[in-house]
């Protein structure tokens, strides 16, 4: 079992208004710190394999469901790999 | 971006095939117009502009067909929007674009984009946007991606008009399989306006300031215009980054903050522009070429939202939710609180200057000096082969189709299924068409007519293209394109008063096409002739292709017409029991390119036939006055499914019946699509004066029940149905196969 966290962000180029919206909140709240906010999500996979097995499951799902490449990209990390 | 080519490099590599500029207009640009090789920025800004999105460079001697004036004409094409004149000073701005490449690619964001970009249209004229409608084209839904592509659609476009506080009350959705990869989706919206506050795409006067308001740019969309100058092909799949992601509360912001500048301010505003397709460039040069000025732009101050944007990407970057002004010096700061107050940039990009060259600095180089004319005005016409398609030649000699309808009731049950035919109010109830409560009647209708306040006045709108007709006699499919729209604007009761467009066809390079845009055209432009509705506005959108399958050419009208009392708006559905029902118009055997040919054999084939354009109108003029007396109690023009589909719609929604003698028309004809015709009710009381108006157009058919039943007696069989039963079959079809997981 490997537990996966795939991270689904926008591309660099596209134009994020929910992140956009979030900065000015959090300007009105006084932190004008903050200079960016981008908003992204994160799906933790439990899957039923380990090594390489694992890349290609992911590449998978990320291609055909989770990311739409139209605007998105993606990344993941392997949080662990248990027995 | 890397380091940008040299002139010399561009030669030799010619990127700009990429770009959709052919060599010979690469050459013409350097050798006539330059006298010089253009560098990168100036390579990319003419590849943008002699699109055939911005220059309409291909369709052009076609568009001439057109008439495009009458009496109430104020603005014809050309401008951000057409504005007609609709008394007591005021004006209806309206527009039509397609999107249909973007929401192909990307459903949601496509559609929603589409809508925004149409609504800047409407309020850079200075108009207050009223109302939506759309046009939307998809494969069959059979289909899982199709399935996909409808939601995404609908979605975009419920949410901008939505958040925007603009409803939707009228539009058309159909299905074919030519538009499985290649779907359609146009958008119309419309504004009112007080006629003194009419404004112009126009930059002029020495010194003036060149201001840039709203979002900031970023690499969106780069090349957008010419991407949807480029057919699609499924390895294409790296041309996807050019998607715009919209923002409607920042458009609203955007709509208040220009309405407010030119109806209280309009001494300090010489003009306004969109940015539309080919971003700053596009809106920038037009303004210069329209005031004959010239103009130097510092892209450096163009707010961004990305670092290290080269001056190729910020002009030509379709960032949403931003528009052009040209400002009377002085007054820069004054506009700058106005927009300030709503969170709005707004900044002095630059200047006009006398001459006429259009100049861009950015990094403190000069990286474009060239006439703007050569932009706008110089872009070379395309002449342009055709011929008649082989199909169509073929099918002048096949014997012409005749079902034979034994079962006029199981066919009507089968035909109410069909995705074109059945309801749509799981899309449409997805949009707002109440807000701003001016909505008379919203979709689901023949139009959409919303009350304009303050006055007894109103406005029809409806959007229609059948693109099957048009396959089959690009000419004649024309005219019924337009026929459609002026049926569905008089049903509600309404004048017609002029027309937008879009006219959405395959790769213009293959004669074939060529010849279904221009003979579709000419059969556009004689009937818009005889209804007195000339074309006020529109857009092209060529090249819509899937792996080398062209889409049916499929002109969309979108009409607007003026309900002059809103007291006498027309219902589409029965009223009262007793009532008396007449046919208006009269039915032949017209079956080629119908929704049974489709459904009966698979396909469509045959040739459309022409019909008497003059009489129809001649009908429908007579219809209009028995209406505006008050005499008719509800009328429903007859379209896809021909006189049985549109007898059961009548009676939907209703606890009434119909009680019919057809016997003049056999099952067969009960389904034909003859254009032109409509199902009208009329009380007892006033049926002597309807008769008198219409003559022989109209021929009683029998009475409206309390019955909540289908009865009617043909020629050669009996109908006898449960609306409640019909009424099932055609609102569950839709919901259904959306639900579908093959």
């Amino acid at each position: 079992m490997t537990n996966v966290r795939i991270f689904v962000t926008y591309k660099q180029s596209v134009f994020d208004p929910q992140g956009e919206t979030i900065k000015d909140a959090i300007h009105t709240l006084g932190h004008d710190e903050v200079t960016a906010v981008k908003v992204g999500k994160f799906f933790d996979v439990t899957i039923d394999a380990t090594g390489a097995a694992v890349d290609q499951s992911v590449k998978e799902i990320a291609d055909q469901l989770l990311v739409n490449f139209n605007m998105e990209t993606y990344h993941y990390q392997v949080l662990e790999e248990a027995e | 971006m890397k380091q940008a080519m040299t002139p010399e490099e561009i030669k030799e590599q010619k990127p700009y095939l990429d770009w959709s500029l052919s060599e010979d207009e690469y050459n013409y640009i350097s050798d006539t117009l330059l006298g010089r090789l253009p560098n990168y920025t100036e390579a990319g800004l003419f590849a943008a502009m002699w699109s055939e999105h911005c220059s309409y460079k291909k369709s052009k001697p076609v568009l001439r067909l057109f008439p495009n004036k009458n009496d109430r004409v104020i603005q014809g094409p050309g401008e951000g929007a057409g504005v007609v004149d609709i008394d007591d000073g005021q004006a209806v701005v309206f527009k039509a674009e397609s999107h249909n490449h973007p929401t192909t690619v990307e459903p949601y964001q496509g559609a929603a984009t589409g809508v925004g970009g149409i609504l800047r249209d409407i309020f850079s004229m200075g108009a207050r946007p009223v109302a939506s409608l759309d046009s939307l084209h998809f494969g069959e839904l059979d289909d899982s991606t199709t399935r996909m592509k409808v939601d995404g659609t609908v979605r975009g476009i419920g949410d901008y008009g939505n958040c925007m506080g603009i409803p939707t009350i009228a539009g058309e959705t159909t299905f074919d399989p030519c538009y499985q990869g290649n779907v359609l989706c146009n958008a119309m919206s419309v504004g009112l306006m007080d006629q003194k506050d009419i404004q112009q795409g126009k930059a002029a006067g020495v010194g003036n300031a060149v201001m840039y308001v709203g979002a900031k740019t970023g690499r969106d969309g780069i090349h957008g215009a010419t991407f949807a100058s480029a057919d699609f092909s499924d390895e294409n799949a790296t041309q996807r980054s050019a998607v715009q992601v919209g923002n409607p509360f920042m458009e609203k912001l955007l709509l208040e903050a220009c309405l407010e500048l030119i109806s209280k301010h309009p001494d300090w505003l010489v003009g306004i522009q969109d940015m539309g397709a080919a971003g700053i460039v596009s809106s920038s040069a037009e303004m210069a070429a329209e005031g004959k000025s010239g103009m130097d732009l510092d892209l450096d101050l163009v707010p961004q939202r990305e670092t290290g944007m080269s001056a190729y990407e910020i002009m030509l970057s379709e960032s949403q939710e931003r528009m052009l002004l040209c400002v009377n010096k002085g007054h820069e700061d004054d506009v700058r609180k106005i927009f300030d107050f709503y969170d709005l940039d707004a900044v002095t990009i630059g200047r006009i200057t006398a001459g006429h060259q259009y100049v861009l600095r950015h990094d403190g180089q000069v990286v474009c000096d060239i006439p703007v004319s050569s932009l706008t005005d110089d872009v070379l016409e395309e002449e342009s082969t055709e011929h008649k398609p082989v199909r169509i030649t073929v099918a002048e000699q096949e014997p012409v189709w005749r079902p034979k309808i034994d079962d006029p009731a199981a066919t009507l049950r089968c035909l109410l299924a069909q995705s074109t035919i059945a309801d749509k109010s799981s899309f449409y109830q997805q949009y707002d068409s109440q807000v701003r409560t001016s909505t008379v009647v919203g979709p689901g209708s023949d139009a959409g007519v919303l009350r304009v306040r303050g006055t007894h006045k109103g406005l029809a709108m409806t959007t229609d293209g059948n693109g099957r007709f048009v396959y089959l006699n690009p000419e004649v499919g024309g005219q019924m394109a337009l026929v459609e729209a002026a049926a569905n604007i008089v049903s509600s009761g309404a004048e017609p008063l002029a027309i937008t467009d879009c006219l959405n066809y395959g790769d213009p390079n293959d004669p074939e096409i060529f010849w279904e845009l221009h003979q579709s055209v000419k059969g556009m432009a004689a009937a818009c002739r005889i209804f007195d509705t000339p074309v006020i506005s529109g857009n092209v959108s060529l090249y819509n292709e899937n792996n080398g399958q062209a889409i049916h050419p499929t002109p969309m009208v979108g009409m607007v017409g003026l309900v002059k009392n809103i007291d006498r708006v027309v219902p589409s559905f029965v009223q009262q029991a007793g009532d008396q029902v007449y046919l208006v118009g009269a039915t032949r055997d017209d079956y080629a390119g119908s929704e049974l040919q489709k459904m009966l054999t698979g396909k469509i084939s045959g040739v459309v036939r022409p019909f008497d354009l003059d009489g129809v109108h001649t009908t429908m003029r007579h219809l209009l006055h028995a209406m505006e007396n008050g005499h008719v109690a509800s009328c429903h023009d007859l379209s896809e499914g021909g006189l049985g589909v549109a007898l059961a719609e009548t009676l939907f929604k209703t606890d009434r019946g119909m009680n019919l003698d057809l016997r003049n028309l056999t099952g067969a004809q009960l389904f034909s699509e003859t254009p032109g015709r409509f199902v009208v009710t009329v009380q007892p009381d006033h049926v002597p004066a309807f008769e008198q108006d219409l003559g022989d157009a109209a021929q009683l058919v029998g009475t409206v029940t309390n019955a909540h039943w289908l009865e009617a007696h043909l020629a050669d069989s009996d109908l006898n149905l449960s609306v409640g039963e019909l009424q099932q079959i055609w609102e569950e079809a839709i919901p259904c196969q959306m639900k579908s997981k093959d």
